[in-house]
């Protein structure tokens, strides 16, 4: 399992495990709107806590909630580990 | 007076629902959209109130139709009970100050009570309340516990008097972050067992195979249940029971008469065959009590289960990857799995779905793909004589025409496909209340829609018969059924009603004498064309009539190419 050293990296690059603070979405309002009403927004703290293979969805803990959140979208949220 | 039921999802709000309410519980469609809600009554000291279980929203500013539907809801109500989900405070709390900015009186539940405790989470409910300004009533509707509380207190429910009203998002998670910190404290605490389960089930390769065990169960559950109340309660009634009465109204209006042919029909060597006979009274009630309803019954139950359990939300990220591939993503298993069951209320679930080129490529492989519990029930009853090798025949045919059809839809279809984003709900013991009551809903609801269309079918079938209609239609359709599928002239009556229902074409194939090849064909070829009337009509209601027409014409073009590879490799 890859743990990654403090940093900035997509949700798809971070580790399982591993938590991090949602700093940037690279993407429109829609997106964003989507992401915020899930709790998802710049400043919150997620942990990962798993993938799916063959680039399937990422599965984030926020709070005590489990979301699920697809590759694509994943690439785009920036979180700082560390 | 008409109370709200406004929360997020999976916060036990239908749980909450079933403990207000009674038993006198209808669903509807919102007006001009197919988002369905729930009401029922609630006993209010002399008078009684109605409850409105609004469709989940995460926020009052909308991303999709079904919290579109929600926001319009709350113009009409009188009062708001807000499910709150105890566990979750910070996210739930934004859904409250949104209602709080409306001018509605609001009184909150804090529902799932019990399950802070064993998360080591520590609310004060007294301080929320003071904070937030209006009631705060701690509740676990599973067990009932602060129900009563609850609506001793409905009459304190009111608009707070510092609102906040046109808050940006920003202000208001500011506010939520401040509240939360005032009132609840987290300590450490150890995984439960269901924790690890969730823990087991998100995992890529044990939750694989997990997703395999729950599924075979699943149709194991399904069939075991079916075929148990067929065996053991609607054959054993129509052969005791009602058999012998026909027997006597055959005797009284004699065989080959027309009153004879449209109640009883055929009777074949003497007898009536409940598949073959076809009259109103035989096969026209026999299919949808007997044939049909015990697979309604146990595919639905099932499948409320599941709901319940909240492992639907998981099966979709596991199938996620796949149907991707196919223009969709995970979340559209759960449309396709309530197509099992029935493609009307499939079709109007691909409203989940957030663009126009999934749903129309979600509804047309539905339409194509994915076969009915009445026409499966039919599928296995008839085509599982010939053996289970030509079951498996149909399935597979379906499923590889499902994948490519959506492989080229993804490609042809122009729009774009947005991903998943689901929250997962934690694993949760069914309650059975909720169950029951979805059950009943689902099982009355196809009663109602099913047999009167049955009846209909069968009697216009009769009638179509008897002044010889369909000797013109066959005469016309031969060429393509002789030549292309292999299959007898007369099928094509069949195949033409199964525009009016699919089970009781199937059951006109009976009498037909084919053989396990032609069987197979054309219940492929009928599961695969035309969608029942009942489904065309949501198509067309849902994706508009030109993209219906195309729908149809993938239909068609991929009925006859698999009807006719079939013909040509078996």
């Amino acid at each position: 399992m890859v743990m990654r050293q403090r940093g900035q990296y997509t949700l798809v690059q971070m580790g399982m495990g591993q938590t991090g603070t949602v700093i940037d979405i690279h993407g429109g309002r829609g997106l964003i709107r989507r992401l915020d009403a899930l709790g998802i927004r710049p400043g919150k703290k997620v942990t990962k806590i798993s993938t799916t293979l063959f680039r399937g969805p990422v599965t984030l803990r926020v709070d005590s909630a489990q979301v699920a959140v697809g590759f694509g979208m994943a690439n785009r949220i920036v979180v700082e580990v560390g | 007076m008409r109370i709200l039921l406004v929360g997020n999802p999976n916060v036990g709000k239908s749980a909450l629902f079933s403990r207000l309410t009674g038993t006198r519980i209808i669903t509807s469609n919102y007006p001009g959209t197919t988002v369905g809600f729930t009401t029922g009554y609630l006993k209010l000291g002399e008078g009684q109130a109605q409850v409105v279980d609004v469709p989940g929203t995460y926020t009052l500013e909308p991303t999709s139709k079904a919290e579109e539907v929600a926001v319009e809801m709350l113009k009409e109500g009188d009062l708001v009970i807000d499910v709150v989900d105890a566990t979750n405070l910070e996210r739930n709390l934004n859904l409250t100050l949104q209602l709080l900015e409306r001018q509605i009186p609001v009184i909150v539940a804090l529902n799932m009570w019990d399950d802070t405790h064993h998360r080591g989470i520590h609310i004060d409910a007294v301080k929320l309340e003071e904070l937030v300004g209006v009631p705060v009533v701690p509740t676990v509707a599973v067990t009932g516990q602060g129900i009563k509380e609850l609506v001793r207190r409905l009459a304190e429910a009111k608009v707070p008097k510092t609102t906040h009203s046109g808050s940006s998002s920003d202000e208001r998670w500011a506010r939520v972050g401040n509240i939360t910190s005032q009132v609840q404290s987290l300590t450490h605490r150890h995984h439960a067992w269901h924790e690890r389960l969730e823990d087991a089930s998100n995992h890529p390769i044990s939750g694989f195979l997990i997703a395999l065990l729950v599924l075979f169960a699943t149709f194991w559950f399904i069939r075991f249940v079916g075929e148990g109340i067929i065996g053991y309660v609607t054959d054993p009634l129509f052969e005791y029971l009602w058999t012998p009465v026909l027997m006597k109204l055959s005797v009284a209006l004699e065989p080959g008469t027309f009153w004879h042919t449209v109640l009883i029909g055929n009777l074949i060597g003497g007898q009536i065959d409940y598949f073959q006979s076809f009259g109103l009274l035989s096969t026209g009630l026999y299919i949808p009590l007997a044939a049909v309803l015990p697979y309604i019954v146990s595919f639905y139950l099932a499948l409320g289960i599941l709901e319940d359990i909240g492992y639907l939300p998981r099966l979709a990220v596991l199938m996620d990857t796949m149907f991707h591939r196919l223009g969709l993503h995970g979340y559209a298993i759960i449309p396709t799995i309530l197509g099992f069951g029935c493609n009307v209320p499939a079709v109007m679930g691909t409203r989940i779905l957030e663009s126009s080129k999934q749903r129309f490529i979600a509804a047309t492989l539905i339409s194509v793909g994915v076969p009915c519990a009445a026409l499966q029930a039919m599928i296995i009853g008839m085509v599982g004589q010939e053996g289970v090798q030509y079951v498996a025949i149909v399935y597979g045919s379906l499923f590889a025409s499902w994948v490519i059809i959506g492989l080229i839809l993804n490609r042809t279809v122009k729009g774009f496909s947005p991903e998943l984003l689901l929250e997962i709900p934690p694993y949760r013991l069914p309650l059975w209340r909720v169950v029951g009551q979805k059950l009943w809903l689902r099982v009355s609801g196809f009663l109602k829609e099913a047999l009167p269309i049955v009846l209909g079918t069968v009697l216009v079938v009769n009638i179509l018969y008897a002044v010889g209609a369909f000797d013109a239609v066959a005469n016309l359709a031969s060429p393509i059924l002789t030549t292309l599928l292999g299959l007898p002239q007369e099928t094509v009556v069949a195949l033409a009603i199964g525009f009016l229902r699919k089970d009781v074409a199937m059951g006109m194939l009976a009498p037909l004498a084919l053989t396990a090849k032609q069987l197979v064909i054309s219940s492929t070829v009928l599961a695969m064309s035309f969608p029942c009337v009942a489904t065309f009509v949501v198509l067309a209601r849902e994706l508009g009539a030109r993209r219906t027409l195309i729908a149809t014409g993938v239909m068609i073009t991929a009925a006859l190419t698999v009807g006719s590879l079939q013909n040509l490799i078996l």
